[in-house]
């Protein structure tokens, strides 16, 4: 089987396992108990709190551990603009293609009297800072723009977004959930004031994650019931869960620049690959984007059927995301950057990761190009735009 | 959501039964939408009442082609008003079920039964039976039902 869906999730790393082990067996104290074997839990929590700060350029006391991306996500937009609405700041900022924890949380906040303006995202699926820079009004509380995008893979101009925000004294969040541990972040130095994360998009175990709040932000409580992570989300920590991904951050972080170099190589490849296929369209900037990320979009041709014909060839990949697969809409992602709608429904999302190798590649380019012609061969779209000469 | 499709609707949509076209069809019908994400086209060769043979093409996930698929097999052999009597529930029965997001594919596998046959009904001058005159219409509204 060939893993390419690793921007849905990746595989626990043995070093995340191994990190996670101890505080599923022998230290299995509450890290609030004030005996022996509560502290040694207690010890492994500043650690790991540690480790995710440093990796981000944090300070330890920044790091909010949660249950993963969208809680963070959700924690971070609903008590900022909650703040805001205490000053009379009811506008909100963000973009057409983020995803859906910080959508839905702002069509949610719409109900209750926000007004949020979504930026456009161009053609190539990255934000303009003049754009950023028009929205902003005196009464805007936050804006929040994701750093990479989890369907096309770009990467916003996160510094310079940030920098706008500051110049007119607005607070920037960003989700990054597809970005750490695949690039290089410093918050201090990005002028980032929130950042959201999630454990399991580089090698840590699923149902945890953290939020970066700049010391001077002042972060209202989430989960009333406790003094864990500063009386701000009270509950038990989820320690195995913080240990590994503590760790698969820390391994992701050292090894970062060579990942990259190998994964981008294998991203090329099957990039200049399936261009050829007549038809087909690499959707989002080349430039700007995630080393993993590939998505085309196949003329002629529904998404979940092809889909469904690479996992019978062994080939794990996705439509849009995993999150939406249920639905019958098109990706969001995919109308934001312009995609006709019925071009949006023939597409493929392959996220690769350093686990991945060129012979998998080479695999998927030999099985890909037969997929999409045998079910264009009956396919009554792609019969209609021989016949219209459109292809 | 559980998206999880019988081993019957995984079959059909691996092993697609039926398809391709008839060029001398004796009706054909076209049914379904691509802002929708589906289309369905179907081909019959009617002899002396009877359906001699069925090909389609469809455009569409999983369902969809497997529905198509089931669909001509069940009408394959059987005469035209046999096939009229083609509903959706007994292809997602013969399929052992679909899910509930994907109930949509099978109305649109019987209307395009419906259809092709309107196509031959009408190229024939012969009176449009009364189920196949609200059937064969179909838009994104009911794409999502």
């Amino acid at each position: 089987m060939i893993y390419f869906d690793n921007a849905a999730t990746t595989c626990v790393s043995k070093t995340a396992l191994d990190a996670m082990m101890p505080a599923l067996t022998e230290n299995y104290g509450n890290p609030s108990s004030l005996h022996l074997l509560g502290q040694t839990s207690n010890q492994a929590l500043d650690e790991a709190r540690q480790t995710v700060a440093k990796c981000l350029g944090a300070q330890p006391n920044e790091i909010y551990f949660t249950s993963g991306g969208s809680e963070a996500d959700n924690w971070a937009i609903t008590q900022m603009a909650l703040q805001g609405q205490k000053k009379g700041k009811n506008h909100l900022i963000t973009t057409t293609f983020e995803h859906h924890a910080v959508l839905h949380t702002m069509k949610r906040l719409e109900k209750n009297g926000f007004e949020v303006t979504y930026l456009d995202v161009h053609e190539d699926g990255v934000v303009r800072p003049e754009d950023l820079e028009a929205a902003i009004r005196p009464e805007t509380a936050l804006v929040t723009i994701m750093y990479a995008n989890n369907e096309i893979g770009t990467i916003q101009p996160v510094e310079e977004l940030a920098k706008v925000c500051h110049d007119h004294k607005v607070l920037f969040h960003t989700d990054a959930v597809q970005a750490v541990g695949h690039l290089p972040i410093d918050v201090k130095a990005q002028g980032i004031d929130m950042l959201s994360l999630s454990g399991h998009k580089f090698h840590g175990p699923k149902g945890v994650g953290a939020l970066y709040c700049r010391r001077g932000v002042r972060l209202t409580n989430f989960i009333e019931g406790g003094a864990q992570e500063r009386n701000r989300r009270a509950g038990t920590e989820n320690l195995p869960g913080i240990c590994g991904m503590a760790a698969a951050l820390q391994e992701a972080c050292d090894n970062m620049e060579e990942n990259n170099a190998r994964v981008s190589a294998m991203r090329d490849k099957l990039i200049a690959g399936i261009t050829p296929i007549p038809c087909t369209r690499i959707n989002g900037s080349l430039e700007h984007r995630l080393p993993g990320n590939v998505n085309a979009s196949f003329e002629g041709i529904e998404g979940e059927s092809l889909l469904l014909r690479l996992d019978l060839a062994g080939i794990c990949a996705s439509s849009g995301s995993a999150c939406t697969s249920g639905s019958l809409d098109p990706s969001h992602v995919l109308l934001a950057i312009g995609t006709p709608v019925e071009v949006a429904h023939g597409s493929l999302r392959l996220s690769l990761d350093e686990v991945n190798t060129m012979e998998e590649v080479d695999y998927c380019l030999e099985q890909l190009p037969k997929i999409v012609e045998l079910l264009r061969s009956m396919s009554p779209v792609w019969e209609q735009m021989q016949k219209e000469g459109r292809c | 959501m559980a998206m999880a499709y019988s081993p019957k609707v995984r079959d059909h949509f691996a092993n697609p039964r039926n398809v391709g076209k008839i060029e001398d069809a004796s009706g054909v019908g076209e049914v379904g939408n691509a802002k929708c994400g589906d289309i369905m086209k179907m081909y019959l060769k009617i002899e002396n009442d009877v359906i001699v043979d069925v090909k389609f093409n469809t455009f569409g996930c999983g369902a969809a082609i497997a529905t198509s698929s089931m669909a001509t097999e069940m009408i394959k052999g059987k005469t035209i008003d046999e096939a009229l009597q083609l509903s959706n529930k007994a292809v997602v029965e013969a399929l052992d079920g679909l899910p509930a997001v994907k109930l949509h594919c099978s109305v649109l596998a019987e209307e395009a039964v419906k259809a092709a046959l309107l196509d031959y009904y009408t190229k024939n001058n012969l009176p449009v039976p009364e189920e196949c005159k609200t059937a064969c219409d179909h838009d994104c509204e009911n794409c999502m039902s």
